[in-house]
């Protein structure tokens, strides 16, 4: 008999239905992976395992755990089976946890509400589980509050407080999703081995196929509330059944493909040269100013029609140097060249006709389109403020062309912002930037926020801009597989200083960098034949605050030396690569 | 225009919710009837009968409110009442608004020694106690109709430009403003094309909330005897005049009260529908 047996679940909201004649089962210590893009109903079908769907959404069929009824259950009955039998991992340790509750605290108070043990044990067995989920001096971290913790540590807690009761089902729904690349590795070696101690069922519910590769016997792929397809995971994998299957496969982040990028012509002069720039915040820390190195002197040429990424983790400085680079923000030192002439430090003093040149993609459309304007006035304010002599009827035609450019139909001309789906928001923002011709196209994890599927078609759709107008691109991101697609040459950054500045194969077929290394090792590969890998990197970026002495990587690195943790090392070219690393030249990273 | 784009979804929203409905509703109603009430009334609001003095709500010769204890009509009294006072409230408020709005955007946009200065101001302003502050100007000018919108105007502006500097302190660190930037958008045009548009909700929102804010300190400077003169009237003087004979003659004080608080009421109801209307994220 199956632990949990959902029977033709649906859920609809009104007159709209999330979850359609769902059903699937789980045995006793089996874990299953629910995919699906965003809207596909994966949250909604746990959030009714739990109990937890809010008083509008209407549900039907039948939620059976271990022979008790889930679905319309009262809360009464529910916590009889929540934290001792049924628990959950969320996306956001920080929105999980309860910020005025020590770690300590929130673990405690789940064994004393379930009186899983004696009050006189509790601070027993919270500790005994914080060391359990890795949090390294349980003690310290016991009276430590949510905001202390980095990401991490933050999301083995929130494991910690799902496993405390000893549930016999964890549902995780996307637990690695807001985390580095690097740590979702290890959160991912943490539920293994969890499991494998234990004999907990699993539910991983997540967007990214090479999370659930390693990790799932089996695979439910939800799609538009539908199951699409059931079964398990490597049949999936190597003989999807089904169209939209094969798609997800198709477009799911991997590192073994091949560049698909256009070649350069040599030789040409470099259209943006940024030279030794430099970004700090200062910073008010126990009532005294200290200054926040957010990017340590940094330069890089960027030629024209060429596409150079820049990846690290959060704190890198990624973000810092795309903003100084387009004056968003005032650089500490250094200057921004375009085109051989030197640009002000500041957008606002920069003269419009240089201006129009470097535009930008931001990460989040809600956030870039301003919510009171249309699609039209957005994508037509730039032809209004740099060709103003433009009469109004070929205004409309430039905007519905480019709005055609991009992909968009005219009936969503006069729509707002919030009426548009991720991806037809995101098109907006890039013709609203392509509308007046740019030579440099600044991406700030333009793609992270999309759907896998949706995520191909925009870089399709930067490339095709890129071949036809030989568009310059400087593409921010912490993905790797979306900077293997389309670069011509990867600047790897680590707490504001470059590691390694390689072209795309090298950089992924001879990394020369022991973080460049850890990195690509890292990303989940979609394949449920290859073992799932070891943790390439143990702990965490160090604080930029207060940087480690010496390279700031040094911590993490299991090839550190004495001289890496005095001895800050220099960008050198090495065969034909710059990098940062006092061993590069005798450590051979290659795979 | 992006002032109207952002009017217009609020108006289609507005138009499904009741609450704004209704109370929007009774509001013109009242309105209209303090407009052509009087007209149709044969009584003038300034004649005096004495032999008709103290005659009850309803009780013949169309006196619908009753009469005062010079034998006006309280009704037309009462319409001449509403007429004045929602003239003081929304000239108040219009004169808070545009000075509010201005002053906190700027603030807020330019921010820096700029901010902190216009900040402190303000600061300043709130500091003084309102009610010295009337009655000083009551002293050195004469009393003066026009005198008492600037003193509500000066004192309700001061919480828009609050609020409106709050509101776009946070859209300037919103991302469409750099996107704005970038595209070579002036400063000027960033704030009234693209900040003071994104003001709008939380502007309409408050600005029916200041209008019986307004009402009730009319009513306040009237009931001291600080408003508007004889014959001439408002709701608060009908009121304070109603006090008077509370127990003679209950009417003179029930009737404007009565209206006081139904407008009173339906403008905090239309407040509380606008807020709903105007957030994006909530879907008819």
């Amino acid at each position: 008999m199956s632990l949990l047996d959902v029977k033709d679940l649906s859920i609809r909201y009104t007159d709209k239905p999330v979850v359609n004649q769902l059903s699937f089962a789980v045995a006793a210590g089996e874990s299953l992976g629910i995919v699906g893009e965003s809207g596909s109903g994966k949250t909604q079908t746990a959030m009714a395992v739990m109990g937890l769907l809010p008083a509008n959404a209407a549900t039907g069929g039948s939620i059976r755990f271990d022979g008790q009824e889930f679905l319309g259950s009262s809360d009464e009955v529910m916590n009889r089976y929540r934290a001792c039998r049924v628990a959950m991992v969320f996306q956001d340790p920080m929105k999980a946890l309860n910020p005025y509750l020590t770690i300590g605290d929130q673990l405690r108070r789940i064994l004393l509400e379930h009186k899983i043990c004696a009050p006189r044990e509790a601070r027993e067995g919270t500790l005994a589980m914080l060391k359990k989920v890795g949090l390294p001096d349980p003690e310290r971290q016991y009276g430590v509050y949510p905001h202390q913790l980095s990401g991490g540590m933050r999301q083995r807690a929130m494991i910690g407080a799902a496993l405390i009761g000893e549930p016999d089902l964890l549902i995780a729904d996307e637990p690695t999703t807001a985390l580095d690349v690097t740590v979702q590795a290890q959160i991912l070696k943490l539920l293994r081995e969890l499991r494998t101690q234990s004999n907990t069922a699993l539910i991983l519910i997540t967007h990214d196929l090479g999370v659930v590769a390693g990790n799932c016997d089996r695979l439910i792929v939800l799609d538009d509330g539908q199951l699409l397809e059931h079964g398990a995971t490597a049949e999936i994998f190597t003989a999807p059944s089904n169209e939209r299957t094969a798609r997800l496969i198709a477009c799911s982040p991997r590192l073994d493909v091949t560049a698909r990028i256009s070649s350069l012509t040599g030789g040409a002069k470099p259209i943006v040269d940024i030279d030794n720039i430099s970004v700090s915040f200062r910073e008010r820390r126990a009532g005294r100013f200290g200054h926040l190195h957010a990017l340590r002197p940094l330069s890089l040429q960027l030629a024209p029609g060429e596409t150079v990424s820049i990846v690290g983790e959060s704190g890198s400085g990624k973000t810092s140097l795309a903003r100084a680079v387009l004056g968003l923000i005032p650089a500490q030192s250094g200057t921004v060249s375009y085109a051989g002439s030197e640009l002000p430090g500041l957008v606002q003093s920069r003269p419009n006709k240089v201006r129009r040149n470097l535009q930008m993609v931001f990460q989040d459309p809600a956030n870039s389109l301003n919510p009171a304007m249309r699609v039209a006035e957005i994508v037509a304010e730039p032809v209004g403020i740099h060709q103003p002599k433009t009469k109004k009827a070929d205004r409309n035609k430039l905007v519905s062309e480019m709005l055609r450019h991009v992909g968009l139909g005219p009936e969503l001309q006069e729509r707002f912002p919030h009426e548009l789906s991720g991806g037809q928001a995101q098109r907006v923002a890039i013709a609203r930037a392509l509308i007046i011709k740019p030579k440099v196209l600044v991406c700030d994890e333009a793609v992270a926020a999309l759907d896998g599927t949706i995520q191909s078609d925009i870089l399709h759709l930067l490339q095709a801009e890129q071949a036809d107008a030989g568009l310059s691109l400087i593409f921010i991101t912490h993905d790797l597989s979306v900077v293997r697609q389309i670069s011509h040459r990867v600047m790897v950054l680590y707490m504001g200083r470059v590691c390694e500045l390689a072209g795309n194969e090298e950089l992924f077929k001879r990394p020369k960098h022991p973080y460049t290394k850890a990195l690509l090792s890292s990303v989940p590969v979609p394949d449920p034949t290859a073992d799932p890998q070891d943790v390439p990197v143990a702990g965490e970026v160090s604080s930029i605050l207060d940087p480690p002495k010496g390279c700031p990587f040094h911590p993490r690195c299991q090839h550190a030396v004495a001289r890496c943790t005095t001895e800050i090392p220099k960008l050198e070219s090495v065969n034909g690569t710059r990098v940062a690393c006092h061993r590069a030249r005798e450590l051979d990273l290659s795979y | 225009m992006s002032y109207l784009a952002a009017i217009k979804p609020i108006v289609r929203k507005s138009r499904e919710n009741r609450t704004i409905v209704v109370s929007l509703s009774i509001l013109l109603l009242i309105g209209l009837l303090a407009l052509i009430g009087p007209w149709l009334s044969p009584h003038h609001y300034a004649s005096t009968d004495f032999e008709h003095s103290f005659v009850g709500p309803f009780a013949g010769d169309w006196h619908l409110f009753g009469t005062d204890d010079l034998g006006r009509d309280l009704f037309v009294r009462t319409m001449l009442g509403v007429k004045v006072t929602l003239f003081v409230a929304i000239i108040a408020s219009v004169v808070s608004l545009g000075i509010g709005v201005a002053y906190g955007a700027i603030a807020g946009y330019v921010g820096g020694n700029v901010d902190a200065v216009m900040m402190r101001i303000v600061d300043a302003l709130y500091a003084l106690p309102f009610i010295f502050f009337v009655i000083l100007l009551m002293v050195v000018f004469e009393r003066n109709f026009l005198l008492i919108f600037v003193a509500i105007g000066a004192i309700n502006w001061l919480d828009m430009a609050r609020i409106v500097r709050g509101q776009t302190l946070s859209l300037k660190q919103r991302e469409f403003v750099d996107a704005a930037r970038l595209i070579g958008v002036s400063g000027r045009g960033i704030i009234f094309r693209h900040i003071t548009p994104n003001l709008f909700g939380v502007v309409v929102v408050y600005m029916t909330l200041t209008i019986p804010q307004a009402i009730l300190v009319e009513s306040l400077l009237s009931f001291l005897g600080l408003g508007v003169q004889e014959p001439q009237t408002s709701l608060g003087a009908l009121v304070n005049g109603g006090v008077g004979n509370m127990e003679r003659a209950p009417w003179l004080l029930l009737m404007p009260a009565i209206v006081l608080a139904l407008i009173l009421l339906c403008f905090n109801f239309l407040g509380d529908g606008l807020r709903d209307a105007v957030d994006p994220k909530k879907k008819t």
